[in-house]
């Protein structure tokens, strides 16, 4: 039998007394996202902009990210009204193409890469290892200065007349053509630091800083999975880096490295390119199958199925993800073998991610199963990743990519993928993460309406997609022949319902941030150490190093004299 | 904007399949069984895990009374089934898919060989008795008027290979209703291949993002009987035989793309009013605009910038005849 589980504020008061142990709860100590105040607004403001602590550095960069996120949403509506007729009505070609190129720039760079890891994976790991900070403040406070510093930089791109590239930047397109394409280079570049800066912390913080008693195969997933993002962060980083350079220094200084007319090719540039911008997929992808990992779990009152499965399938797909940027260049030239191999290669990422699917979905088995917002937005995740993983298939295969490479279809697996994967998963983890965060509850009548609105919304935009670019619509195309209108316009309409979702739920969120009821220091019920803290969290998160004592989902509703629980 | 019914959806599938655009090549076969292999697979195993999902979340929803006294956290057997079914069927999903490749990338030994080359914005063909298609936007209009129809004429049932080449960025040759594509590049020769099986009219589109406009670097594949072909290629040869006017090769060489006769700057100057002036250039000096400057400026427009653009022109060495460039130099001057 199960015991019923706290999950309203109320009763959540009755939980077992660990749950309040003498880690939170000094009344005493200002929470971190109010100390300082006392001293005025401008000394505030200041605590904050020059602040160490990685809960601070979080939040400020959730706030960077959710504006470069808006900025990228409405240009996307922009030219998703554009593109409801067939005929060219709304904008001209080449603001269409800036436009396109600013999206998929901002999206990548921006917003989805430092989303989850930098946002919310800078406020919960140090909690979830029961650490009192990162092990190099300094550094993650640098590289979240870096981040301005590119992103301002791109910023001054857009405004010095906007370039049209596509966020790919393909030889001998992007060092030949008009526009501020050199600065946006260089935001790029600048921004894969402050990537970097972020991974090595991560890295030395999870093999440096956990909690007595926390052996790796004790630690949350959530932490595995940023883990080996960070990995990735580090490892395929700089390729980018130099290739972003190199394309920078052959428009300054026309050295010739990828332009044919200097002798270059522009072949080597998609090597390049992808050999960063594959295992990048997994940078935006990875810390979903964290996220995702603690919610199922936690909202089903299951320990994970397969929990070694999941944590080292997650390290598996970071390394073989280096190995398959060639399947992005079936069409473009390489040559016929090198196909081949790289399409075999790319089915063995295919496994461990089946793998993981398997594991959530398994999880629910014999759980207790609460369909909360955090809840919806995981099984809205498992859905849309499951068509985004499926489709997949379709275009790791040689011949079947051969003819929708470059269409619609890549465009809908893509944001079935990485949307679903980066943003859906994102949303789900801030709602469960947010009372922690703020030290409120948000509506959750709201919360449910606002994850199924964005849940339609994104199918209408992006199944139709599909079946446009497998019956041959190129992508990125401003005009198109009208046999496309009508998926185009199902698509469009779906654009502003997910628009229409996102500010719903922003608006919710808001109001519950000033008028919300206080939230209880562990509403969830949830196990790990970040709810063993006071709500907000202390500047030093805990008042003694926590001790871990059990595995990151002995919920204690499980029953272990069932015998249960270990296979 | 108004005015799309959802009607449209329906309309817009009525020719091919649902998922697939009109099938008209051999080499559809190399594609289509592959994609129905995968769609059934995926579909199977989609519903497959929605049905299981829903029916655990739903089974075990917190205020059901399930039997929750033997919940799994992990079965090693079951973990490996899951990872071994799947792995075997991928498996032969990546033999299927390279076995189409393969039939994709080797064209019969009797194809007949077109030349195709891209460039802003527009495609060329080269058929091998010499005779050149050009399919840009104004000579598709001129040819239009002369009631002649653009794009690239092939017979019906004769296997053709495109040797793709591009004068300046990478674009893409693809035709849906064939299944093929391949990206061409200025410094390598690209091909693919085909065997129309049905007369017709299909879409041939760029499918590499190369800048402004892109989306309308498109034309039509022209599919005829044999003997259809024959005389039409006999009669474009006839024409193509005849001098061109200036005005005609200007549409033809796309130069209306990048520069306007009426003083309008594009991504090229406008070329009204250019003979006889002084023409800063980028690296500093000034040149005359003289009539060879002008032809210098065609076949190999980097040698001398003019300051304030990019070098974006493609070289159009090759393309035109001699006599041809004498006219358009002529053309070019005597616009006032
Ligand atoms: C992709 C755009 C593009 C196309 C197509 C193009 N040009 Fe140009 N052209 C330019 C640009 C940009 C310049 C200025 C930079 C330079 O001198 O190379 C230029 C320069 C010129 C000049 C020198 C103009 C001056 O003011 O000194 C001439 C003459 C010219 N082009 C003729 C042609 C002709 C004829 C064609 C067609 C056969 C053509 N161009 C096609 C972009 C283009
Ligand atoms: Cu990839
Ligand atoms: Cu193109």
């Amino acid at each position: 039998m199960m015991l019923d589980t706290p999950e309203t504020p109320e009763n959540a008061e009755d939980a077992p007394a660990e749950e309040h142990g003498d880690h939170g709860h000094h009344a005493d100590e200002p929470s971190y996202l109010v100390y300082g105040k006392e001293k005025g607004f401008a000394s505030f403001l200041k605590s904050w902009l020059i602040t160490v602590d990685h809960k601070r550095i979080g939040i400020m960069y959730l706030i960077s990210v959710l504006l470069f996120f808006a900025v990228a949403g409405f240009t996307a509506i922009y030219f998703r009204w554009e593109l409801m007729t067939a005929a060219p009505d709304v904008m001209s070609g080449d603001t269409y193409n800036k436009a396109f190129t600013l999206h998929g720039g901002i999206m990548v760079f921006l917003v989805i890469i430092p989303l989850t890891p930098a946002a919310l994976g800078n406020f919960v790991l140090p909690l979830m290892l029961g650490a009192k900070d990162v092990a190099f403040p300094k550094l993650n406070l640098a590289s979240l200065y870096v981040y301005w510093a590119g992103a301002a930089l791109l910023v001054y791109a857009v405004l010095g007349g906007g370039f049209d590239t596509g966020w790919t930047f393909y030889t001998p397109y992007s060092t030949t053509a008009q526009g501020p394409i050199t600065w946006a280079l260089l935001g790029a570049f600048t921004l894969g630091f402050s990537s970097i800066f972020t991974g090595l912390n991560f890295i030395v913080t999870i093999h440096k800083m956990r909690a007595p008693g926390m052996g790796f195969f004790r630690m949350p997933l959530m932490l595995w999975a940023l883990y080996a993002t960070a990995l990735t962060q580090l490892l395929a980083t700089p390729v980018l880096a130099i290739t972003l350079l190199l394309v920078a220094m052959e428009r300054i200084m026309g050295i010739g490295i990828f332009n044919p007319d200097l002798g270059g090719d522009p072949v080597l540039m998609q090597h390049f390119f992808w050999f960063y911008s594959h295992p990048a997929v997994y940078i935006m992808i990875l810390p979903a199958f964290g996220i995702i990992s603690e919610l199922v779990a936690v909202h089903s009152r299951k320990r994970i199925f397969g929990y070694g499965a999941i944590a080292l399938s997650s390290v598996s797909i970071a390394l073989i993800g280096f190995l398959v940027w060639g399947h992005h260049m079936f069409v473009s030239g390489q040559s016929e073998l090198s196909g081949v191999v790289f399409s075999f290669l790319t089915f063995f990422v295919a496994v461990p991610t089946a793998i993981k699917i398997f594991s959530w979905t398994g999880t629910m088995w014999g759980g207790s199963v609460r369909f909360n917002t955090p809840m919806l937005y995981t099984l809205s995740f498992l859905f849309l990743f499951l068509i985004g993983g499926l489709t997949g298939l379709f275009l790791s295969t040689m011949a079947t990519d051969v003819h929708l490479h470059d269409t619609y279809f890549v465009v809908a697996h893509f944001h079935y993928v990485m949307a679903s994967g980066a943003v859906i998963s994102f949303l789900g983890g801030l709602h469960h993460w947010w009372p922690k965060m703020f030290g409120t509850m948000y509506n959750e009548t709201l919360g449910k309406i606002g994850a199924i609105i964005i849940f339609l919304g994104f199918n209408l935009t992006f199944f139709p997609q599909f079946v446009a670019g497998s019956r041959g619509m190129p992508r990125r195309y401003h005009e198109y022949v009208s046999e496309f209108e009508g998926m185009q316009y199902m698509s469009s309409i779906g654009s502003f319902v997910l628009a229409f979702g996102l500010v719903f739920v922003l608006c919710y969120l808001l109001h519950a941030l000033f008028k919300g009821k206080p939230a209880p220091d562990n509403p969830w019920g949830g196990v790990t150490l970040e709810w063993e803290t006071a709500t907000p969290p202390i500047e030093h998160n805990f008042h003694h190093t926590p001790v871990c004592v059990r595995g990151p989902y002995d919920f204690p509703e499980i029953d272990e004299s069932l015998g249960n629980g270990h296979h | 904007m108004s005015g799309v019914p959802f009607g449209a959806v329906l309309d817009s599938v009525r020719e091919g399949s649902f998922w697939m655009p009109p099938d008209a090549s051999v080499t559809t076969q190399f594609v289509d069984p592959v994609f129905y292999y995968i769609l059934g697979l995926t579909t199977f195993f989609f519903v497959a895990i929605v049905a299981v999902g829903a029916y655990f979340a739903i089974r075990y929803r917190k205020r059901s009374d399930a039997d929750r006294t033997h919940p799994s956290a992990g079965s090693h057997t079951l973990e490996a089934v899951l990872a071994i079914i799947p792995s075997i069927l991928m498996a032969t999903i990546f033999w299927v898919g390279f076995r189409g490749y393969i039939n994709l990338s080797v064209p019969p030994p009797d194809a007949l060989e077109i030349r195709t080359v891209g460039q802003k914005w527009f495609w060329t063909f080269e058929y091998p008795n010499g005779m050149v298609m050009n399919t840009s936007v104004e000579n598709a209009k001129l040819r239009e008027e002369a009631g002649l129809e653009t794009g690239l004429v092939v017979p019906i049932g004769q296997p053709v290979k495109l040797i793709g080449h591009s004068r300046d960025v990478l674009h893409s040759m693809f035709v849906p209703a064939f299944r093929i594509k391949k990206d061409v590049m200025p410094n390598r020769y690209t091909s693919i291949w085909f065997e129309a099986t049905k007369t017709g009219t299909y879409d041939f589109f760029c499918t590499e993002y190369c800048g402004k406009d892109h989306s309308r670097m498109i034309t039509k594949v022209i599919v005829k009987e044999q003997a259809d072909y024959d005389a039409w290629l006999e009669e474009e040869t006839k024409n193509s035989a005849k001098p061109k006017s200036g005005s005609e090769l200007f549409a033809q060489g796309g130069c209306t793309a990048c520069h306007s006769l009426a003083g309008v700057a594009g991504a090229g100057p406008a070329l009204n009013g250019l003979f006889g002036r002084d023409e800063a250039l980028a690296d500093g000096t000034s040149v005359k605009a003289d009539e060879n400057y002008i032809r210098e400026s065609i076949v190999n427009p980097t040698a001398k910038v003019v300051n304030g653009y990019a070098p974006v022109m493609p070289p159009f060495a090759g393309t035109f005849s001699d006599e041809e460039l004498d006219t358009l130099v002529n053309y070019i001057k005597n616009q006032k």
